[in-house]
This record gives C-alpha cells, sequence and structure tokens, in this order.
C-alpha cells in the first residue's frame, strides 16, 4: 500500500474543505471495509484519506414514524438491524444491511459507504431506490438533495464534485398498508456478491388486495442500480397475486443490460431479474398485509 | 458418530486405539500461539515480493530491474538467470519419479516465457514488503504476447498454441516426431474389451467434463530464507514434506542436500498443493544475494494463479452390463490437463476410472495436456475426483436402465480381495463391500425422501494410499514421559495419530507421548505427507519404535532386578518378572537413580505398496428449478478406515473431503475470460462453501483392517474428496431428471440445462 496522508475532520465544513483542497486523490473513509481493501489492491489511490467517522451529522440515527428515517451516512450496519421499530418500518433495508459481508463487516460497513461505494452490485442500493430515499450532499456550494437512483453514474463512480460528501440518507415515513423486500441471488448462502438483486415497495388500499403504489429496483444487472420505473408505474391499481408480481418481473427484465462474468452469465442474470422481482414483490405485499 | 460392533473387524482390546484424546497440538493452534512461516522474525529481515506475468503465454523480451534497485531499501533483485546452468538436469524424487529441474526451475522464475497468468518472473527483496510492493511494480519487464489456449481438449488439437516447442508425446514409451502439447499417452487393457462388449445387454457411454479447482489451504505459501557465510542455507516453510522440499531446493541450487536445513513450521492445510516448491528457491537466491535473511509471503490471488490447481479434464467412460448387473467391460478415454509443464494427474486417473468394479475387459486411455494454467498439483487423491464424476454417474444411470438398486449393482461388481484392477495390481483384503452394505443399512438410505424437486444420490470412490519412507525417534524422560520426534509434517493431525500407536506399543497414555515434527537435522529420511501415508507409515515406524523402546526398558529392569531380560513379560505397560513388578514410568523414574544408560529409541520404515481405501458417499438435495440452485439436504459417508486411529480425526477427514468435493461439484471453478486470465482469483468469487452451503456430514466408519499393517491402519485422508461430484449429479438427476456432465454443476449452469429441456 503506498502511504497517504490522514485527516479525521469533526465538521460537514472542515470535511468537505479538505476534500476541495486536497493536493491529488483524496478519498473519503467511513467504515473502510471497500475502501482500504482498494487501496491495498492498487484498485484505488489516495493521497489523502479524510476519516469521516467524527462528524455528528453522519453518525445520527433518528426514526420516528411521522418524520420517517434519517440515517447518517457513516452509520454502521448493525445499528439498522438492531433497531427494531427501523426493521419494521424499513424491512428491505434491515434485510440488506444484515447481509453486507459478515458480523465484523456490519460493524463498521455503512449504507452511505455502499452507496458512495458505487459498485452495481451493492446490496444497500436496491433497498434505497425501493424505498424512496433522498441523499443529502454537502459541499463547498451548500447542501443538495440526490434521489437514490440518480446517485450513481457508472461502476464505482458517483455525483460527488469535488469537496463534496454525503451526510445523510432520509426515508419517507413508512406507509400505513406498506411492506417492503429485498432479495439478491448468490450461489451460497453467505458471504458472497449478488449475481442479480432486487428491491421492491408496494403501499396497498384499504382493502389489501390492489396495489396503490409501488417501487421496484434491480442491482448487479446494469452499469448502475436501476429503478424499475415501467414496472412500478404499471403496477399502480394492479391485484396483488402471482400474476402480477410475475408480470412485473417481465417489465423489470426491460432494465436490466448485464455483462457475462465469474459470477453468471448474461442470459441468466436477466432470467434471475424476472424471480428476484416477482419473490420481493410477493413478499413485500405479505409484510404490507401484516 | 458411534460406529456400529458389526462394522468393525478387527481386535477389539485396544488401550488407546480407537479413543479419542486432546490432539497435541490444539492448545497452541486454537490459542494462536503456534508459530507458522509467517509467523518467523529473524534479525535484519528483509521481505520479497514477486513480480508475475499479467498474460497467459508470452515470450520475455526483456527485465529491467535498474529503476527498482535504485530505489532507497531495496536490497536484490533475481530472474532465471541466477539459477544455475540445469539443461538436461534430472532429479529422482520419490513417487514424482524423474523431475526435469529445468521446468521446476522455470515454474518457480520463468525463463524465456511465460506461460500462464501469474507465473512469476522476478523477485524482489527490500526492507520491508510496502518497499517490496513498489519496488516490483518498478520492475520492467517487455512481452511479446502469444496465443494461448485452457481447455483440455483445445489444447490437443493439431493447431493449438504451443506451449514448448520441443516438447514429443511419449505414447507408451515411444516419441512423436512432431511437437505437440499432449505430453503422455497412457494405456491400460485387461482382456478384451471387444469381446466384452458384446456380451453387454445394456451399453451407456457418456462424456464428462470437469474445470480446474484449487486445493484451497488457509494458509498460503510462505517461506524465510537465510543463506549463511558458511554456504549453510536454512529454510523455514510450509511444507508438506521437509525432505521433499531440502532435495528440491538442492537440486535447483545444485548444493548437497545435507547444506540445506528445512524447519518445517505448523501448515495451515496443504491437500497436496504444498509438495513443491514455488517461493523457497526464489527466497533462497535472494537471501545469498543480499546476504539476509529474506520472508516471502504470498497473497491470496497469488495462491490462485500461480500455485495448485488440479487438472481441468475431459472424459468419455463407457460400461457394458448383463441384464442381471453383471458388468462385463469397460472403456475409458480420459484426457487432464496439467497446466505449464508435463507430469499431471492422468497416472491415477487412469488407475482409478474402474477401481472400484471387478471388470473383466476394461481399456484405459490416458493423455497428459499442457496448457496455460499453473502447473497442476496434487489435490486430494489427485485424478480420482474426475474419474469418478464420470464412471460413478455410468453406473448410476446402467442402474436406472437395468431398474436395480444402485448399491445392489455396485455389490454385484465390487472390487474385493483377489480382484485385479485395470491397470494390474490385485486387490489385497479391501472393505468395499462392507462399505456398501453400510451403506445399505445406514438410516439415511432407509430414511424416506419426499417433497418436490428432491433426491437422493449415490457413487463410489477408490484411493490407493501409499507406503513410503518413515523415521522417527524417541526419549524416555525422568517422569516416563516420552518424546517423540517424527519426520512426517502434519497437516491433519497425524502427530496424534503416531503418537498414539507408540502409546498403544508402549502400553502407555496417548498424553504420556509428545509429539514433535523435526526438522531436517533431527530427524531421519521421512518421505512427503501425501498418499495418506501418514498414519500408516510413520505410525508403523512409532510401531517398531515403540517396540525397541519396551525392549531397552526390558533391559533396564533386568538390571534393575538383576535377571536376564528375555524372562521379564510385559503386559499394558507393565514389567514383571518373577514377583516384580514395575509399571513404565517407575522404570523411568529408576533409570537416573541407579545410574543406568538412558533410553533412547529409533525406527525407520520404508513399507511398500498400497493400503486400498474405499468409500462410499450418500446425498439428499434440492434443486430450486427457478434458479438452478442446488441445497444439499443431508449427506452421510461412509469409509473402510481399517482401524480408525483416532476416530474424531477419520471423522474430520470424511467430512473434510466431502465438504471440499461438494464445493467442487456445485460452484468451485478456474474462470477465465477470453484472454485467458483467471477472473476469480479470491475467496469472494472462487466460492468454497461455507458452514451455511453444508448440513452436518454424517459418517460412518467401517473397520476392515489392513493386512499389512500390525493395528489395520489404512490411510483415510484422500478418498472421502472423490464420491462428491458424483453423488451430488447423482441425486440431481434423481431431484428434476436432468443429468449433469459438467463441473461445476453451478446455478446458470443446472438453471441452462433445466430450461433447454424444457
Amino acid at each position: 500500500m503506498k502511504s497517504f496522508d490522514y485527516a479525521a475532520p469533526t465538521s460537514l465544513a472542515e470535511a468537505s474543505a479538505l476534500l476541495a483542497h486536497a493536493n491529488g486523490q483524496a478519498r473519503i473513509l467511513a467504515g473502510g471495509t471497500d475502501l482500504l481493501v482498494q487501496l491495498r489492491e492498487h484498485l484505488r489511490e489516495a493521497d489523502l484519506v479524510v476519516d469521516v467517522k467524527r462528524i455528528p451529522e453522519l453518525m445520527e440515527l433518528s426514526f420516528t414514524p411521522e418524520q420517517g428515517l434519517r440515517l447518517g451516512a457513516s452509520v454502521p450496519c448493525y445499528r439498522i438491524y438492531e433497531h427494531a421499530e427501523v426493521s419494521a418500518a424499513y424491512p428491505a433495508l434491515a434485510e440488506a444491511a444484515r447481509i453486507v459481508g459478515g458480523w465484523q463487516i456490519q460493524s463498521r460497513a455503512s449504507v452511505g459507504g455502499n452507496l458512495c461505494n458505487s459498485s452495481p452490485a451493492g446490496d444497500t442500493i436496491a433497498p434505497l431506490i425501493a424505498l424512496g430515499a433522498s441523499c443529502t450532499v454537502v459541499g463547498p456550494e451548500g447542501t443538495r438533495q440526490v434521489a437514490a437512483e440518480e446517485f450513481c453514474v457508472s461502476p464505482g463512480k458517483n455525483v460527488l464534485r469535488r469537496g463534496e460528501l454525503l451526510s445523510t440518507i432520509v426515508f419517507p415515513p413508512p406507509a400505513k398498508s406498506g411492506g417492503s423486500a429485498y432479495e439478491r441471488f448468490i450461489p451460497r448462502n453467505e458471504m458472497d456478491i449478488a449475481v442479480a438483486a432486487a428491491g421492491s415497495w408496494v403501499e396497498l388500499d384499504p382493502s389489501g388486495k390492489t396495489i396503490k403504489n409501488a417501487r421496484v429496483a434491480i442491482t448487479a444487472v446494469a452499469p448502475t442500480p436501476r429503478f424499475a420505473a415501467e414496472a412500478s408505474q404499471w403496477l399502480a391499481g394492479k391485484p396483488a397475486t402471482e400474476e402480477t408480481f410475475a408480470q412485473a418481473g417481465e417489465l423489470a427484465k426491460k432494465v436490466a443490460s448485464p455483462i457475462t462474468d465469474m459470477r453468471g452469465t448474461q442470459e441468466f442474470r436477466v432470467h434471475l431479474v424476472g424471480v428476484l422481482t416477482k419473490r420481493t414483490l410477493a413478499k413485500a405485499v405479505e409484510r404490507a398485509r401484516g | 458418530m458411534a460406529h456400529a460392533n458389526e462394522l468393525y473387524l478387527g481386535k477389539q482390546d485396544y488401550q488407546v486405539l480407537g479413543k479419542r484424546p486432546v490432539r497435541h497440538d490444539g492448545t497452541d493452534k486454537v490459542t494462536g500461539k503456534a508459530i507458522y512461516t509467517a509467523d518467523v522474525q529473524l534479525p535484519n529481515m528483509l521481505h520479497g515480493k514477486i513480480v508475475r506475468s499479467p498474460h497467459a503465454h508470452a515470450r520475455i523480451k526483456s527485465i529491467d530491474a535498474s529503476e527498482a534497485l535504485a530505489m532507497p531499501g531495496v536490497f536484490a533483485v533475481v530472474t532465471a538467470d541466477d539459477f544455475p546452468d540445469l539443461t538436461e538436469k534430472f532429479a529422482l524424487m520419490g513417487e514424482a519419479g524423474q523431475v526435469n529441474l529445468t521446468e521446476l526451475a522455470a515454474n518457480c522464475l520463468a525463463k524465456g516465457k511465460v506461460l500462464y497468468r501469474g507465473h512469476a518472473v522476478a523477485a524482489v527483496a527490500a526492507a520491508n514488503v510496502h518497499i517490496a510492493d513498489e519496488a516490483a511494480s518498478k520492475i520492467k519487464v517487455e512481452y511479446e504476447v502469444l496465443p494461448s489456449v485452457t481447455w483440455v481438449l483445445d489444447a490437443m488439437k493439431d493447431d493449438a498454441p504451443l506451449l514448448h516447442e520441443h516438447l514429443r508425446t511419449d505414447s507408451m514409451g515411444k516419441k512423436a516426431d512432431k511437437p505437440s502439447n499432449i505430453a503422455v499417452h497412457l494405456q491400460f487393457e485387461k482382456g478384451n474389451v471387444t469381446d466384452g462388449f458384446q456380451q453387454a445387454d445394456v451399453i451407456v457411454e457418456r462424456e464428462f467434463r470437469t474445470a480446474s479447482v484449487h486445493q484451497g489451504y488457509i494458509e498460503p505459501h510462505a517461506v524465510v530464507a537465510l543463506w549463511n557465510e558458511d554456504s549453510r542455507l536454512k529454510l523455514w516453510t510450509a511444507t508438506q514434506g521437509s525432505f521433499n522440499c531440502r532435495q528440491q531446493v538442492a537440486e535447483l541450487l545444485q548444493i548437497p542436500v545435507s547444506q540445506v536445513l528445512v524447519v518445517p513450521c505448523e501448515i495451515g492445510g496443504g491437500f497436496g498443493g504444498k509438495i513443491t516448491v514455488y517461493l523457497e528457491p526464489v527466497a533462497a537466491l535472494l537471501s545469498r544475494k543480499s546476504g539476509r535473511p529474506v520472508k516471502m509471503v504470498m497473497q491470496r490471488n497469488e495462491v490462485f494463479e500461480g500455485t495448485g490447481p488440479t487438472p481441468g479434464s475431459f472424459a468419455r467412460v463407457k460400461l457394458g452390463a448383463k441384464k442381471d448387473g453383471t458388468l462385463v467391460a469397460g472403456e475409458a478415454w480420459l484426457a487432464y490437463d496439467c497446466g505449464a509443464f508435463p507430469g499431471g494427474m492422468i497416472g491415477p486417473g487412469c488407475m482409478c476410472v474402474f477401481s472400484c468394479y471387478d471388470l473383466p475387459h476394461a481399456k484405459v486411455d490416458g493423455f497428459d495436456v499442457c496448457n496455460n494454467k499453473p502447473k497442476t498439483q496434487a489435490y486430494r487423491a489427485p485424478g480420482s475426483t474426475q474419474a469418478a464424476f464420470a464412471c460413478e454417474q455410468v453406473i448410476d444411470e446402467l442402474a436406472e436402465k437395468l431398474n436395480i438398486d444402485p448399491i445392489e449393482l455396485r455389490l454385484k461388481n465390487a472390487a474385493k480381495e483377489g480382484t485385479r484392477r485395470v491397470d494390474g495390481p490385485v486387490y489385497p483384503r479391501v472393505g468395499f463391500v462392507e462399505c456398501l452394505n453400510a451403506a445399505k443399512n445406514s438410516e439415511h438410505w432407509k430414511s424416506k425422501l419426499s417433497g418436490k424437486n428432491r433426491g437422493r444420490g449415490i457413487a463410489a470412490g477408490f484411493w490407493f494410499n501409499i507406503g513410503g519412507a518413515s523415521s522417527c525417534s524417541a526419549s524416555v524422560n525422568d517422569d516416563g514421559i516420552v518424546c517423540l520426534v517424527e519426520g512426517s509434517t502434519d497437516i491433519g493431525g497425524t502427530r496424534t495419530s503416531i503418537a498414539m500407536q507408540l502409546a498403544e506399543t508402549l502400553g502407555i497414555a496417548a498424553e504420556d507421548v509428545r509429539p514433535q515434527v523435526g526438522d531436517t537435522d533431527s530427524v531421519g529420511y521421512t518421505f512427503l505427507t501425501g498418499g495418506s501415508r501418514v498414519t500408516f507409515a510413520t505410525g508403523l515406524a512409532a510401531y517398531q519404535l515403540g517396540l525397541d523402546l519396551q525392549e531397552q526398558m526390558k533391559q533396564r529392569a533386568a538390571s534393575i532386578w538383576d535377571c536376564d531380560p528375555t524372562s521379564i513379560t510385559v503386559d499394558k505397560g507393565v514389567y514383571k518378572q518373577n514377583g516384580h513388578s514395575l509399571t513404565f514410568k517407575q522404570i523411568a523414574a529408576k533409570i537416573p537413580e541407579n545410574q543406568l544408560d538412558p533410553v533412547v529409541g529409533r525406527a525407520s520404515v520404508a513399507p511398500e505398496g498400497s493400503t486400498n481405501a474405499f468409500g462410499v458417499h450418500i446425498a439428499d438435495v434440492e434443486v430450486d428449478p427457478e434458479t438452478g440452485k442446488v441445497t444439499v439436504l443431508r449427506y452421510t459417508a461412509i469409509q473402510d478406515a481399517g482401524k480408525a486411529v483416532h476416530p474424531s480425526y477419520v471423522e474430520g477427514q470424511m467430512q473434510g473431503g466431502a465438504a471440499q468435493g461438494i464445493g467442487w461439484a456445485l460452484n468451485e471453478e478456474y474462470f477465465f475470460d477470453a484472454k485467458d486470465q483467471m477472473r476469480n482469483a479470491s475467496f469472494l468469487d472462487y466460492r468454497m462453501p461455507t458452514c451455511l452451503d453444508l448440513p452436518m456430514i454424517d459418517t460412518i466408519i467401517v473397520e476392515v483392517p489392513n493386512p499389512s499393517h500390525p493395528y489395520g491402519v489404512r490411510g483415510v485422508g484422500e478418498t472421502p474428496i472423490v464420491p462428491p461430484p458424483a453423488t451430488i449429479a447423482n441425486a440431481i438427476h434423481a431431484a428434476v431428471g436432468t443429468r449433469m456432465t459438467q463441473l461445476p454443476m453451478s446455478p446458470p449452469a443446472l438453471w441452462k440445462a433445466l430450461s433447454e429441456r424444457a
């Protein structure tokens, strides 16, 4: 590993200034579970590493049923799934947080870090998109909000500009008859990277039989995580049946453009989008019904 | 799991054997105090780093290390030119036979050409790992990229890219006249297959393919080398054979063996992959050049790309049977790749393909084929798993066609005492029939399996298990504790299984023997840890050592009692003569009191022949037809251990082999891209099974004593990896009716097979 400078600012303004004025390449360190490995394996370079874990806003987790969830960008995964109310309100998020690496990783790795690493296969990103999360970005020119589905732009790249950092991820309050689910396909049962994955959120009408609103997101099947807009819009007003879920799966496949690699073939991944969309919708509906 | 009495055919009244004492090396290992090679620190020690080829096949045009050497903290750079001239030099190395030293050296540091991605090209030694890392990136190697080939059948084609311009196929001793990637063509024949197949009512013939897989040991290769000013070379290393390591290094550096001292450190797994040397001679050259000790430790990607794997293979197997299930003929055509250099696992593959069955007529053709992969190495029953994947599926299909229970079909044709294998040897007393009966009577086989997409499979496997030279010595302390020094590096708990045999012979407790693995200056020559030989052969040495110690203890007792030693009887460690009686420990205490000669014993043995271990595995699986994912619901491994010295270790070997075999079956593979670069050189993407991917693997130990060992011991370590891929394939077939003839049977592969059928 090449030597680098290290800074641990305690405010957003200080962090932004460090990132803006760094000599050479600056990298943000949250849990470090991606960055340290990438530095060691020369997949990323750094002249300055900015540790953001001492910035209070980035370590904040606050939830009320009325306001929803505000999740600091560096909050480690375990704080999500160990939080009973958050897990109940956003099951898709909790499901993803529970499978990012093993326990040791989950005690360091954050959802914000997972998003900023911007891997096409990032486990927590499909839930963020499905749950309609918005990202608060702080930089030299102030603060802006970016929709989760707009955040990643290509493998390993995102909308953050020089001097900017992700501070908080804001989740809308849970809907009354809402439910969500996340599922990835991996050949093993743990410690793996998604071959394909889907996150689904639904809101049912009072009868519990019809879908009022839905959002479907798919990952590991395109250069960036994808919001399946057509499938999501089509689902509104449809009966909550297996046939509907399967149909939505077919529509979701349209936004998949996977590659063939050591994790799976193109053909297999597109097929999995259908299967996983169907399965997560079924689970989300089941949860929405309580 | 307790084994039923009817499965045990040997002597019953052992004091130590068959018990489960705490392993002698256990505490240090579970508390992190055991010393592995990477723990060794020496004063002024440098750190070495290898420069590896980014190409699968290329000519090395130039190597420029000037920029690296100019860096502060860089002490030495070596390339293939630093080896002595090894042209036309060969060395006899035990089981490996004649080893071509030019090729062995070129695998450690490429000469002229790189033959696989990850092939070592140069090495640098620097003050710390970070400088070494950076210096390695500054060694400029210019390549001329050549076409490459990684699939065994492609490599056999006439127009395939040639790895070695001088290689001529050796076909039954005759050399071909034009170059080829096919190093060897072997043939074994018994009876007349044409006549045999004419007697068949049913014939099944199928083709099978397997991908390269790695041994996957947890500890990456590591070495510390210290070349002293008096020309003594000392190596601390993780090796499966300290004497084999010593010989390879001495031959490669063209120095006498006694000039090299190999200190075997604790080893984090080998499975056959830590027999050949990679880093040792390179670290030695760096140490000689720099005048300092040099440590080298591989990263995981280097382990995948630069060491191992087991052959990728193609097999065509044909079997014929009569209506009553009697096998009449078998024919096999096997091509195994050997990677960059000749000398793969085709020999044992050919010998094992029909080794479970009594075939009157059989013919086996085998091909050893070079291609652009790391040189293949042994991996637990090398060559047998690929062969069983083919043969055991054909047997399963025959059973189905003949409507005969798969165990009954195997029982009808099972190899037994007197059966002649296609490669010649006639079996002594073996336990295959007993294993099949144990499977038939097992709770697992008798249980009902219900549910959609579920199926049960069964398959058998065989491994020879070798003998070979082993030495040990021991001294008796005043407190009656026996310090045992033996030469077999311990990869599977053998220190304890050897100590237990010594304890049994002496009639003392296992805990009263303190075993250690000696370095090459401290113990007599001992052949490598491999071929499932250690508990058998080094155990045999320990038995003879016990007899030697016992004889000396008798003499000491005779001095104490002033009698003739031959008049003393020994029973369970108690020495008696004419009313006198002393225990082993009491005599040990009296030796210094009476100023008698200390007791030091020794033994060395070199048993020949194989101990022949058979195994049978049963698996229940469930297939998710939407994703092609296979879940192993239940698994039972059955094996003839001869005598299970320490049953927990035997069970551990059976479970470990089954786990590795299931990984091989379902997900493991070297995944190559269009440029023949391995794309999954990490544990993340190589996908060995984790504990969440396997059920508890149940074990049934069968004990049919090996006639060539005083305690009936057979080897156990390798056979358990042989049946799993075929067992899982047969179970998948039972579950969904699709026969999987290619490994791995990964979700995309199985899903594709299922969707093509639909």
